[in-house]
């Protein structure tokens, strides 16, 4: 069983994001769970999502708190989140950044494990021309983990959008490109 | 063949609720049962349902306009969570007393206050004694499965009581998972078509329903009632054994998982029993001989069948998601005590409260009451059998 736990601030549609890698392992034969933790949600304040990912049936449901990964979805959440707590030191962060590699291991402290940046921002503003980060993001974390191919995210992704934003077809390649740009960008630290 | 899908547990009650097709729904939104009625409506509008929904403006007018419509001689549903069914309290009681076989799904919340928003049983305790069938659903899958289960028991000729299906605010709710659903000719097949006895748009058989109740009559009625819930086991048994026979899924009045040769267990409902499985099958490849029994049937009690299932542990555990704040123990606690009592059965037992207002419910701690079991186990002594995990408190 593969645990996911994602970290994004409110309107970065971390929730989306868990709920479609859920929908996208779902899409090639596993058993899935995607979950946001609710709380007293608004835009901006930092939300936690969830994923597990299994071969076989999931029964156990609290919280994840030793995840096999992280996504930090704001980079801004590493001063006031303690993003790696409990996170497998064989596992991985992916955190969407522009900041260097010192910057970064600063803020994990005492985190051994691997760590990938991708920088969302800039691949969200040249496909979609606005922030929604959690499609660039997606793409990393299926990157890192190998939950999937790249060519099974893509082909199920283009029917998840497709679905998705019926009645906003017009944004369907920006997502598309999106997914494949930050497949391609995403890099380890 | 079945169909593999992922849906959140309100997305399959609201599919259950339109395989079941009723003829009316009355609801009125409330978090985290919000939803079904929400997902219903869109069922409603595009003419995948041929039913009648009432938005209604209030829960109390939710369970009225549900009483009048299945008196009438239909099939009415509904849904809700917390001060929502706080709201429906004075006609929950009339629902079952009229013998109106209504059926709700409870997506259970704590109710207020301070207001809360997140999961407990403190809703379902509320109303364990107002003569509503109970049902409770560890997951997605079994939340659908029950409400397809529902119909065909709660408007059998022996039991005429109204039923709800209770399943986890947010944890099953709100949560997307695997799911196996059945084909819509199936269910349609599986449910058949409601034919009530009595029914007041029946003109060849004018009649009341509700009138006054005088000193002479209520105690028969009342112990008609307590028949019906009596005779409900039995046609629990009958559907969950029909569902197996359709679906392959098969539901007692309760779940044993790993405990026949168990020397210590937990008994717990809803979500919290998926988790205990995932600690009962680490702590087995430890050695440990832990097990788990999952209340399905809460209302009737299964009090013999579930004494006799305990009967050769060495400690038990019963965990309670809802303080009945009597100095005494929790609901799920004192009816396994007291099934266990009448049935001559002594097993130490002791009781947690838990999971109180969503307070999130960890392996690591069920983990801990496994651990607490089998001290006593080891030496006998309960000590403080009213005990809690996961909340913080002074030394």
């Amino acid at each position: 069983m593969i645990e996911i736990r994602w970290h994004g601030r409110g309107g970065q549609g971390a929730k989306t994001a868990s709920l479609l890698l859920a929908d996208a392992a779902f899409n090639t034969g596993k058993y899935i769970q995607g979950f946001p933790e609710y709380g007293p949600e608004r835009m901006g304040a930092p939300i936690t999502a969830y994923n597990r990912i299994s071969t076989e049936p999931i029964t156990i449901h609290s919280n994840i708190y030793e995840p096999d990964y992280v996504v930090v979805v704001d980079d801004t959440l590493l001063d006031s989140v303690d993003v790696t707590a409990g996170l497998k030191k064989e596992g991985a962060i992916v955190i969407n950044t522009t900041k260097d590699a010192d910057y970064i291991k600063s803020k994990l402290k005492n985190y051994e494990g691997e760590i990938y940046t991708v920088d969302a921002r800039k691949i969200s503003l040249e496909t979609l021309g606005k922030y929604f980060p959690n499609t660039p993001m997606l793409a990393a974390i299926v990157k890192v983990s190998k939950i999937m191919t790249d060519e099974e995210l893509i082909n199920d992704m283009e029917g998840s959008f497709k679905h998705k934003f019926a009645k906003k077809p017009e944004v369907i390649e920006g997502n598309m490109n999106a997914l494949k740009m930050a497949l391609s960008e995403v890099k380890k630290v | 063949m079945s169909i593999r899908e992922r849906l959140s547990g309100n997305e399959a009650a609201a599919i259950a609720m339109k395989q079941i097709n009723p003829d009316v729904v009355a609801a009125f939104p409330i978090t985290p049962s919000t939803e079904i009625p929400q997902y219903f409506s869109t069922f409603v509008s595009n003419g995948s349902v041929d039913t009648e929904f009432v938005a209604v403006e209030s829960e109390h007018s939710a369970m009225s306009a549900c009483i009048g419509a299945e008196a009438a001689g239909s099939r009415a549903m509904t849904a809700t969570s917390a001060n929502g069914l706080s709201l429906m309290w004075e006609m929950i009681y009339i629902a079952s007393s009229l013998r109106l076989p209504i059926v709700m799904s409870l997506v259970n919340r704590a109710v207020s206050g301070p207001l809360n928003i997140h999961n407990d049983h403190s809703d379902a305790m509320g109303v364990r004694d107002s003569g509503w069938i109970m049902l409770f659903s560890e997951n997605n899958q079994e939340a659908y499965d029950n409400l397809l289960m529902a119909h065909r028991i709660a408007e059998h000729k022996d039991v005429l009581l109204p039923l709800m299906v209770c399943q986890d605010g947010f944890i099953t709710s709100h949560s997307i998972e695997n799911i196996e659903l059945v084909e819509d000719e199936k269910v349609k097949e599986f449910i058949g078509t409601y034919k009530p006895e009595h029914y007041l748009l029946n003109r060849k058989e004018p009649m009341a329903v509700g009138p006054l109740d005088v000193q002479t009559y209520l105690f028969e009625h009342k112990y008609q009632q307590a028949n019906a819930m009596r005779n409900a086991k039995k046609v629990i048994e009958e559907v969950s054994r029909d569902f197996e026979k359709m679906t392959g899924r098969k539901y007692s009045f309760f779940e044993e998982y790993k405990l026949s040769d168990a020397e210590v267990a937990i008994v717990c409902m809803n979500s919290t029993a998926g988790t205990a499985k995932f600690v009962v099958d680490s702590l087995r490849e430890k050695g440990v001989k832990a097990g788990l029994l999952k209340v399905r049937m809460f209302r009737p009690f299964p009090a013999e069948e579930i004494a006799n299932a305990l009967s050769h542990l060495k400690a038990v555990a019963v965990l309670d998601k809802a303080d009945s704040l009597n100095a005494a123990g929790g609901a799920l606690f004192e009816d396994v005590t007291s099934s266990m009592y009448v049935n001559k059965e002594q097993v130490p037992v002791v009781n947690y409260v838990y999971g109180i207002g969503g307070r999130d419910t960890t392996s690591y701690e069920i983990e801990g009451v496994y651990n607490d079991l089998m001290e006593i186990a080891k030496t006998g002594e309960v000590g403080n059998p009213y005990r809690y995990f996961g909340v913080r408190r002074e030394k």
